[in-house]
């Protein structure tokens, strides 16, 4: 007998419904350069599910997420796919009677890898003030692969036999063909994403310099795409190389100039992630007093991203993270 | 012979599992450290994969994330996950290895809650990758401290497929034929699972190690195999790399 997940399903996976978006969102090639500040204004809005690119503390829009939570935007879903400290930073946000994080798809959320535990980001999943959807990181990337197809579902072999499935919102159908169990994970459309990028022009044709992890299948997935980019190339150079073209500028609605955007992210070939940032991060976050000074002086208290880096150590600090990431082979 | 502590003998002894010319997929922490020991001593020809889309990387050092710049230092691709996890899905990958939070006597992993589901005492961060690996890779590796909190008769939930309740079980679940735990190393044992009923048997006691002792640190009735052999304990050649190469901050092996 085939099974279903008992998780709640938070997105729509209908594809007609993604069409009907599509179908009106302009190709035309136009400007699309403003300031992290305008973005998040004008395309997060309150109620959205939000989309994360990167790896947790690798290639992540930090400069977007901040923005996010300083401009206090609620009630958001969110999906956890490896979220690291980007899920740290919207943790962030659910304080003080406010609620950025109302809903997430869970595949890898709260830990930083080999750095342990986020205390607040186990303190609002531990709480039930966030609704949760269980799922693993391949299946949720499949999610966003079926919406990007413009497919409702895809099928896929793990989650079978697990409380992850039984958490899930997946459902196990018979193949057609071979008659074989497969686990068919629903079409995932974000209504908005932020992703950071090596280099984008003006119009969002992008670069990524590295591994892609899910992102291919999140840009052309979201309805809305946020791209901030290390930095802003001309169009004539994405027409010398259209095959490094790896998000098409249809995909895309802003597109921000944030040079140490993945700060303290780990950016490859430009800069490592800055250990020690994260880990005193880590342990403000044990004291709520310290915890909300710390807030205060890195997100509410700076206007802009570049001011959040210049309490970090500014342009010293980078110059030891970019020595260390194009080094790390002379040891 | 050399001095070395409970991690440095775990990680010596897991990496001499994985043979040259084998393909793994490696999940953060332990494992990472792992693989890299294999490639610089007895296996330089690993196909290490990492699931954000690392290939074949000739590792500088160790990894502090499955996705940063390291994963794909002079790789043979830099590519993404679905990539990856298809490989592996399509039959491709020998072994998949992994870190444990909870286990069972069936290799059943948890990693995503202590207590109960709805109000957990702890939230970990749950599956990641892990059960994505551990339902496609032939053999799945397991690394793991050796304690009765941690090995449990039952898990408060189960993120990742071992062989759920036993011989056929997996199968019948849906999950690829001829997939599951393979080894659990611990700082104690290396354990094996039966052929006929699927639970855990210790084959290998570390040196200075009996199996009521092993038995003592775990929570469900642990089996013994036909035969059990003493681990080598690691050697001055190993500790060297791991020491100098892999992990020469000692964030996992503790020395700096």
């Amino acid at each position: 007998m085939n099974r279903s997940g008992n998780g709640p399903l938070f997105m729509n996976p209908d594809p007609d419904e993604a069409r009907a978006f599509f179908r009106n969102k302009k190709v035309a090639l136009t400007d699309k350069v403003m300031s992290v500040k305008e973005a998040v204004s004008r395309f997060v809005n309150d109620g959205d599910y939000l989309g994360s690119g990167g790896f947790g503390t690798n290639r992540i829009a930090t400069a977007a997420l901040h923005e996010i939570v300083r401009q206090k935007k609620c009630d958001l879903g969110f999906a956890g796919h490896t979220t690291t400290h980007d899920f740290q930073i919207l943790a962030a946000g659910n304080r003080g009677g406010e609620k950025v994080l109302a809903r997430v798809d869970a595949a890898y959320i709260v830990g930083l890898e080999a750095r342990g535990l986020s205390p607040q980001a186990r303190r609002i999943m531990q709480s039930g003030e966030v609704d949760v959807c269980e799922w693993t990181n391949y299946a949720l990337a499949c999610r966003l692969q079926a919406a990007a197809m413009g497919v409702s579902f895809l099928p896929v072999r793990s989650m079978f036999g697990t409380d992850t499935f039984e958490h899930s919102a997946a459902k196990e159908i018979d193949c057609p063909f071979t008659g074989q169990k497969v686990m068919a994970v629903p079409a995932l459309s974000p209504d908005v994403s932020v992703i950071h990028v090596h280099e984008s022009d003006c119009y969002g044709n992008c670069r990524i310099y590295g591994i892609t992890m899910a992102d291919l299948e999140l840009a052309r997935a979201s309805k809305r795409v946020i791209v901030t980019a290390e930095k802003i190339v001309t169009t004539d150079a994405i027409r010398e190389r259209p095959y490094d073209t790896v998000i098409p500028s249809f995909c895309v609605d802003a597109v921000c100039d944030v040079p140490f955007g993945s700060y303290p992210g780990n950016m490859p070939g430009e800069y490592f992630s800055d250990e020690d940032h994260l880990k005193v991060w880590m342990a403000v976050e044990a004291d709520e007093a310290q915890y909300d000074a710390f807030l205060e002086k890195h997100i509410y208290g700076v206007s802009h991203f570049s001011e959040y880096l210049t309490r970090c150590g500014g342009e010293e600090r980078i110059a030891i993270l970019r020595a260390q990431e194009l080094n790390v082979g002379d040891a | 012979m050399a001095a070395y502590n409970a991690m440095e003998l775990m990680i010596c002894v897991a990496s001499r599992l994985l043979e040259d010319g084998a393909t793994v997929a490696v999940g953060t922490g332990g494992p990472c450290a792992t693989a890299m020991l294999a490639q610089k001593t007895h296996a330089p020809n690993l196909y290490i994969m990492f699931e954000a889309g690392g290939m074949a990387p000739q590792l500088p050092s160790m990894p502090i994330s499955v996705g940063d710049s390291r994963t794909f230092y002079r790789g043979l691709m830099a590519t993404g996950m679905c990539d990856v996890m298809e490989a592996c899905q399509r039959g491709v990958v020998d072994y998949a290895f992994l870190g444990g939070g909870q286990i069972d006597a069936y290799g059943n992993l948890n990693s995503t809650v202590i207590g109960d589901y709805d109000h957990p005492k702890v939230r970990f961060p749950g599956s990641g990758g892990a059960n994505d690996f551990a339902s496609f890779c032939w053999h799945t590796l397991i690394m793991t401290q050796h304690d009765a909190r941690r090995f449990v008769e039952r898990v408060d939930f189960l993120t990742s497929p071992g062989y759920l309740t036993g011989a056929g079980a997996r199968e019948e679940a849906g999950l690829p034929p001829n997939t599951g735990p393979y080894r659990v190393i611990t700082d104690l044992a290396v354990m094996g699972f039966d052929e006929k009923t699927k639970r855990m048997q210790v084959e290998y006691l570390h040196p200075g190690v009996s199996f009521e002792q092993v038995q003592q640190n775990t929570g469900f009735e642990m089996l013994q195999g036909d035969e059990v052999h003493e681990t080598q304990p690691p050697s001055e050649g190993e500790l060297r790399v791991l020491r100098e190469q892999v992990d020469p901050h000692g964030y996992l092996i503790g020395r700096a």
